[in-house]
């Protein structure tokens, strides 16, 4: 199991920065695709609030994956004081 | 929310008038069950510190917030008109949603704020503070003038009011769930907290409640113009009660110790998210459990209701009666899997919720556009009203809007109304528009299905969201429980689920996209979840969390 744990680690390290890319390209594409100004006002708030609150998130998961990697999920604390 | 609606055409079907008096006695009860926990918790025959006291006085509180964080999301419709100028059309609610969504938003910001000051000062003042917060921008959003009155003061306002909301619920549910696990004995911990994971679900049906039964007693136009400001300005008296209660509580005992001993944190931002042992267990509780959680809870509860008003095109009080019959029969379940998780442990629970999402979601969803379809329905014997016309200027030019709305009945017992929208220029004549179709009342089978169908992914919310609250205080030692227990639920539940209805309408509306392709970003997120948890979550309870 820790094997699996420590290469599912790379996974999630690989797919913070690829969720990241994802999220601006759909960004850029959409805020595109906008017709009118009031539009393409709306589709930047929305994409900006989007990007705003999912980056730091996408940081997170790739800290996660790193921790993972390290094996510091292999035995995990049994009481919450350890 | 209300939409345009015409009454005059709409026959109100005898079941419907007794399914209002049911919510009514429903709604009659649950306050005769509230004021009889007030009247114990004064009684002097319980003894201080009674667990079940300690509980009441603590779901109450938090009942009352949820309450309040959402029946703005309720009457966003009715909130856009009054914000925002009269030609502001859909962009005002497209605004609203961003200032109901800001609540969202900030509450993980509300979890740090609060936390840090629960594990400083201690849980009771903490969250009676947040208490007070919520109530105040609640009541004071009742009492905002409309954009006629003071122009652009008015949504700026309720954003700041609404900004306040979302930090003080961030604060308000970690302490609520620390301070009861804190009391709790070790071996019913999730039968415990699993009575604050009732009141999230208790505060919609309490808000879907009032807000159906004063829209009912005052009237569609009554309510649009004024009466929507009770619901708020009512949440003064509920939050006086709670603030008297809360008052006389005592601290939680393991805080008490820990301040007795000098033990309580000196910066429990920096404990929390600079100690690498203590960080990655937010970050495995966000990504492993929360995060899953928090997209079942706001389907079921919340996408599910957007989905039959807004791609399905239900009546108003066709899609909230669906939902609170859903709620009242699936409560109950959220005490049955918090208790169960005493027994076989929190994360299988959990994870069972999630799985269960991801197979069931687009096969409900599917129903639910299929039996709603009226190309599908069968039409012979159907009776046709006569049509409703209407005529409408547009503002700033000389042409106006012909609008004709025929109310049709059919044989089965299902009802709906045909709109054509026509534009008439004063320059080319009539533009006939596209027919659509709008309050579609479903008949009594279909009706129960769907209630079951909403029963059944609330079941998923209870098996997610019981066990979490005992699972998250489980994970963190005493002096830094509130601040690292908060953050990761209101990451989970606030961005991850409270974005739920935003995003997956967002990529419903991509070019190519089905009325079900929204659907992916719950089923990604909890799949992505259910994967994490399985592998690196133990299903091993802490059985001392007095450290």
């Amino acid at each position: 199991m820790s094997t699996v744990k420590k290469f599912l680690g790379l996974v999630w390290m690989i797919l913070g920065p690829l969720a990241m890319g994802f999220l601006l390209m759909q960004a850029l594409d959409k805020v595109g695709l906008a017709h009118s100004d009031m539009e393409r006002t709306n589709t930047i708030l929305q994409w900006g609030i989007i990007l705003f609150i999912f980056f730091p998130i996408s940081i997170g998961l790739m800290v996660f994956g790193y921790y993972a990697w390290k094996g510091e999920y292999d035995q995990l604390a049994d009481h919450s004081s350890d | 929310m209300f939409g345009f609606r015409c009454e005059s055409t709409k026959l109100v079907p005898k079941w419907f008038t007794i399914q209002i008096k049911i919510i009514h006695h429903l709604f009659i009860t649950q306050m005769f069950i509230l004021g009889n926990q007030i009247f114990l918790f004064m009684s002097e025959t319980l003894p201080k510190n009674n667990i079940f006291k300690v509980i009441g006085a603590s779901s109450l509180g938090t009942l009352i917030e949820w309450y309040d964080f959402y029946i703005f999301g309720s009457l966003a419709v009715i909130i856009g008109h009054q914000l925002f100028p009269e030609d502001a059309g859909a962009s005002a609610l497209i605004n609203t949603l961003a200032i109901f969504a800001a609540g969202f938003i900030v509450r993980p910001f509300g979890a740090l704020v609060f936390g840090r000051l629960g594990d400083l000062i201690g849980r009771k003042y903490t969250f009676l503070l947040t208490l007070v917060l919520m109530g105040g921008s609640t009541f004071l959003i009742g009492l905002i003038p409309s954009y006629q009155s003071i122009g652009y003061a008015a949504p700026i306002l309720v954003l700041i009011l609404r900004l306040i909301q979302g930090l003080a619920l961030g604060g308000e549910y970690g302490g609520a769930a620390t301070y009861v696990a804190e009391h709790a004995p070790k071996n019913k911990r999730g039968f415990f907290t699993s009575w604050i994971q009732t009141t999230a679900t208790l505060g919609l049906f309490l808000s879907l409640g009032v807000i159906v039964i004063t829209k009912n007693v005052l009237g569609a136009d009554a309510f649009a113009d004024w009466g929507w400001r009770i619901p708020f300005l009512l949440s003064i008296l509920l939050v006086v009660v709670s603030i008297y209660i809360r008052m006389k509580m005592h601290e939680s005992p393991m805080f008490s110790k820990l301040k007795a001993e000098g033990n309580v944190s000196k910066n429990p931002l920096k404990e929390s998210f600079n100690n690498k042992a203590n960080f990655k267990m937010v970050l495995l509780a966000l990504f492993g459990a929360t995060m899953g959680q928090g997209v079942i809870w706001y389907t079921g509860q919340f996408y599910a209701q957007s989905f039959l008003e807004n791609t399905c095109k239900l009546d108003f009080n066709d899609s909230r009666y669906i939902l609170l019959w859903g709620i009242a029969f699936a409560t109950p379940f959220f005490v049955i899997f918090g208790a169960w998780s005493d027994r076989i442990g929190r994360k299988w629970i959990m994870l069972s919720g999630m799985l269960l999402g991801i197979i069931f979601y687009r096969p409900i969803y599917q129903v639910f556009l299929d039996d709603t379809d009226t190309t599908k329905m069968d039409l012979t014997e159907a009776k046709y009203s006569a049509p409703v016309l209407k005529r409408e200027q547009i503002a700033g030019i000389q042409d106006s809007l012909y609008t004709s709305i025929t109310h049709v009945v059919l044989k089965s017992g299902a009802s709906f109304n045909k709109v054509q929208v026509d534009t008439i220029s004063v320059k080319s004549g009539i533009h006939p528009a596209q027919e659509f179709i709008q309050d579609k009342v479903l008949p009594t089978p279909i009706f129960w299905k769907f209630v079951g169908l909403i029963f059944f992914q609330i079941l998923l919310v209870t098996m997610v969201y019981g066990p979490i609250a005992a699972f998250l205080v489980e994970l963190f030692p005493t002096k830094i429980r509130y601040t690292s227990m908060s953050l990761p639920y209101h990451i989970g539940n606030g961005v991850f689920g409270g974005l739920v209805p935003f995003v997956a309408t967002l990529i419903a509306s991509f070019s190519g996209s089905t009325p079900l392709s929204g659907l992916w970003y719950p089923i990604g997120i909890a799949s992505l979840s259910l994967i994490i948890g399985t592998v690196y979550l133990s299903n091993k309870k802490d059985e001392t969390i007095n450290d």
